[in-house]
Order: C-alpha cells, then sequence, then structure tokens
C-alpha cells in the first residue's frame, strides 16, 4: 500500500470513530502529537503534585490532611496512568522523565505558580482541576485507544478533587472574617491562570486543525474556555465571593458569559520558564531523581539476590 | 499581511518554546523492566487489562499495581505479567488472521431450517 492509500485508511477508521490502537499504522504527525500531548500531561499530574505537597504538613486538620494526602496519591497514579500510555508510543520512561528534568518537555504552566495559603489548597482543587475535567471529559473520547482507556480512569477518580476543592472555599466562605478574605484572595489570584490553562485563542492560527481532523481533540480551547467561564460564574455565587473580571456579564444573544481579555504576555513568559515557579519546580524534581537513584539501584540489586536465591534452590 | 501562529491547543505546548537549560538526569543503569497489569474486578468476571507499570520484580510490580490500578475497589485479584512474555498478533495481518470464513455459514445455528413446531431449541 502506498503512503496515500495507508493515511486514507487511516482517515476512515478515525471517521467511523474506529480507535487506533498501538501497533496500528498511523501518521508519523500523528504519533508524535499524541506522544507529545499525553507525555505533556503525564508531566503536569507529576508537577502538579509539588504545589499541594506544600500543603500535607501544614493542612489545618487532620481530615484535611487526609483528603490532600488521597488527591497527591491520585495525581501520582495519574501521571502513571498516562506514562504508561505514551510508552505505548515507543518511548521509554526514562526518555520521558530526562526529557522533564532537563527542561525539554512541558507540563502545564498553571503549576508555576505558588501556593501561597491553604485557601489555594480549594482554589487549586475548584479551578485548576476543574479546568482540567473540561479537557479531560472531552478526552475520554480521544482516537488514539490507550490514551482514552486512561483518561477514563482519571475522570471517574477526578471528580472528587473538584468537589474537596469547592468544599474546603465553602467553608472558607462561612468561616471569620479572614478565613473570608483569604478566600477570595485565592480565587483573585487562580482565576486568570485557570483560564490560561485552555491556551491561545483559537482567531490566533490559520493553520488547519489537524488535531481535530484526527479527533485527538474535539473542541477548541476556546469553546472549553466559555464552558469553563459559564460554569464557574454560576458556582462562585454559591460561594459568595466574586471573580476579579468587571468585565463578566451574561450575553443573552451568545446564551454564554462574556469575560476580560487574558494577559497573553503573562502567558508566554509563563511558558518560557520564567513564571514564579518554574526554576523551583525543576530543581525539586531534578533533587527527587537523583536522590531516589540509590533506591531504584538497590531495589534492583534485591530482585536479583531473589532471583539467584531461587536458582540455587533448584539446583 | 497573514500572520501565521502555530496553534497549540490545551495541554499540548509546541517543542519550540521550550525553556532550555536544565540538569543532566542520571543515567540508565537503574532501569526497572516493564510489568503489564490485568485485574479481575469481581469473582465471576474474567481479569481484564488495566495498563502497565515499572517493577524491580514481581513482588514489587503487584504491589505497585495494587497502589496504581486499584486504590478505589476496582479489583478482587491482579495478574502481572513482565511485557516483553507477551506475544501480540500482527494488525497488518488481521485481515487474514482474523479471517470471517463468511462462506461457512454452517457455522451458525440460523443456517438451518426447521419446523416451528420444534420447541426448545
Amino acid at each position: 500500500m502506498s503512503l496515500h492509500d495507508l493515511e486514507k485508511t487511516f482517515q476512515d477508521k478515525i471517521d467511523k470513530e474506529i480507535k487506533i490502537e498501538p501497533k496500528d499504522w498511523m501518521p508519523e504527525a500523528y504519533r508524535k502529537t499524541n506522544l507529545r500531548q499525553i507525555s505533556q500531561h503525564a508531566h503536569s499530574e507529576i508537577v502538579g503534585m509539588l504545589p499541594e505537597g506544600n500543603w500535607i504538613t501544614r493542612a489545618p486538620s487532620l481530615k484535611r490532611k487526609a483528603i490532600l494526602i488521597a488527591k497527591v496519591q491520585d495525581e501520582a497514579g495519574h501521571g502513571l496512568y498516562l506514562y504508561s500510555a505514551a510508552e505505548t508510543l515507543g518511548t521509554s520512561r526514562e526518555q520521558m522523565v530526562e526529557d522533564l528534568n532537563s527542561g525539554k518537555a512541558k507540563y502545564s504552566s498553571i503549576f508555576n505558580y505558588p501556593t501561597l495559603t491553604w485557601a489555594d489548597m480549594g482554589a487549586v482543587g475548584w479551578l485548576v482541576d476543574g479546568a482540567a475535567i473540561l479537557n479531560q471529559v472531552m478526552l475520554c473520547r480521544t482516537s488514539y485507544g490507550p490514551y482514552a482507556r486512561a483518561m477514563v480512569r482519571i475522570c471517574k477518580e477526578e471528580s472528587f478533587h473538584q468537589r474537596q476543592g469547592f468544599e474546603t472555599l465553602l467553608v472558607l466562605s462561612k468561616g471569620t472574617k479572614e478565613q473570608k478574605a483569604m478566600c477570595q484572595d485565592a480565587i483573585n489570584r487562580w482565576w486568570w491562570p485557570s483560564l490560561m490553562m485552555f491556551g491561545p485563542k483559537d482567531s490566533e492560527s490559520t493553520n488547519s486543525d489537524q488535531s481535530i481532523k484526527w479527533k485527538i481533540k474535539r473542541k477548541t480551547n476556546d469553546e472549553l474556555r466559555q464552558q469553563f467561564v459559564d460554569m464557574i460564574t454560576e458556582q462562585i455565587k454559591l460561594l459568595g465571593m466574586t471573580l476579579p473580571d468587571e468585565s463578566i456579564r451574561w450575553n443573552k444573544q451568545r446564551n454564554h458569559y462574556d469575560f476580560g481579555e487574558i494577559n497573553w504576555d503573562e502567558f508566554w513568559s509563563v511558558v518560557k520558564g520564567n513564571g514564579p515557579c518554574n526554576k523551583q519546580r525543576l530543581e525539586a524534581k531534578n533533587k527527587d531523581h537523583q536522590e531516589g537513584l540509590w533506591v531504584r539501584k538497590a531495589a534492583l540489586a534485591y530482585a536479583e539476590k531473589k532471583r539467584l536465591r531461587v536458582t540455587v534452590k533448584v539446583a | 499581511m497573514n500572520i501565521q501562529i502555530r496553534k497549540c491547543y490545551y495541554g499540548d505546548i509546541p517543542e519550540e518554546n521550550n525553556s532550555g537549560a536544565g540538569t543532566q538526569s542520571a543515567s540508565n543503569e537503574s532501569l526497572w523492566p516493564l510489568w503489564e497489569v490485568f485485574i479481575r474486578s469481581k469473582q465471576g468476571l474474567d481479569h481484564k487489562h488495566a495498563g502497565s507499570l515499572h517493577a524491580a520484580d514481581a513482588q514489587m510490580a503487584m504491589e505497585n499495581a495494587r497502589d496504581v490500578y486499584t486504590r478505589r475497589q476496582e479489583g478482587v485479584s491482579l495478574w502481572v505479567v513482565e511485557s516483553k512474555n507477551i506475544h501480540a498478533s500482527n494488525p497488518d495481518e488481521a485481515e487474514m488472521f482474523f479471517e470471517p470464513s463468511s462462506d461457512k455459514a454452517y457455522r451458525h445455528p440460523t443456517f438451518y431450517d426447521l419446523p416451528d413446531e420444534v420447541k426448545h431449541m
């Protein structure tokens, strides 16, 4: 079969909603796009543990501490599901970890913002996980089988993250004057970075939407962002708090909320490595990786020793 | 003027925006092999493939599989198999390999015309 025929057969499968599996023929660009996207997603889950890990030792109660530990453990699990999906595309775990640690690979910029108060744990769960879920629900139907299956598992677990975040803020919103102020402050700081999570505006591109054609994505950045604004603008009413954007108002014609302009200079600056915590995050990952080396080696040596012991017994 | 800006979707940041510098990571002498994980979700059902993970040996693979894939009562039994021991069919040969034998209609119960009076068949 010629390359053209292979590509046509491939696109036919996509159009018929037949999932692509690891050993199937696929265009090199499809493999690359998926690999980049899945590994970035995995890295985001892993780096996402750092801002939350910051509060495990300082959670205000044993209950909150247990919840936070469970949530961070979930993020680790989600990272592992995704690494395992990415590995089916022919890259190794070591390569991915190395690309993350060297700064070559990307992860979601949102994790380059600091978690300054306890209310940030609520805002991260509600806004950051809330934004992520919209993307992840869409990805449950992505065309690459292993990615879609990983996303289904992740979505089942993610809902708890968002709900606990909202509940954390709800408790603060009914608390003392200081707690209310802390709640509003966290929302103010996390709102705009959360909107940036959806990426650049659709209008900034004249490229053909290959990812949509291949059904890797099924919604554009702006569609997801609008969905998020509509959802949060309603939910925040229950907290009695406000969003730091005075131009948010209901648009009858569009049947959506209008909202203000995102600071795109800040967005690109954080992507390029100049966010408030980019350096700390990479340093922490590298430190962990280096300090864990002896553990990884010892586990291998122990496994080998056990294997030899069995061999000796058999002989 | 038509300005071309490469679109990057949510969760897919193009590579040209690399922040660049970083430290060199550890060497490859600490690699753990890859294992495939199968879970029986409840008694009476088959084990089903759940994903994969890295572990130094079978016992660690089992413990990691419990932590990674069964945090919320997803299973009552686990299998772990080192990935190198799995042999898979080739999708390029799928047509030939899984030929549907549509010419062998006699393999299906509907091939046989029976009088309506025959009950329980």
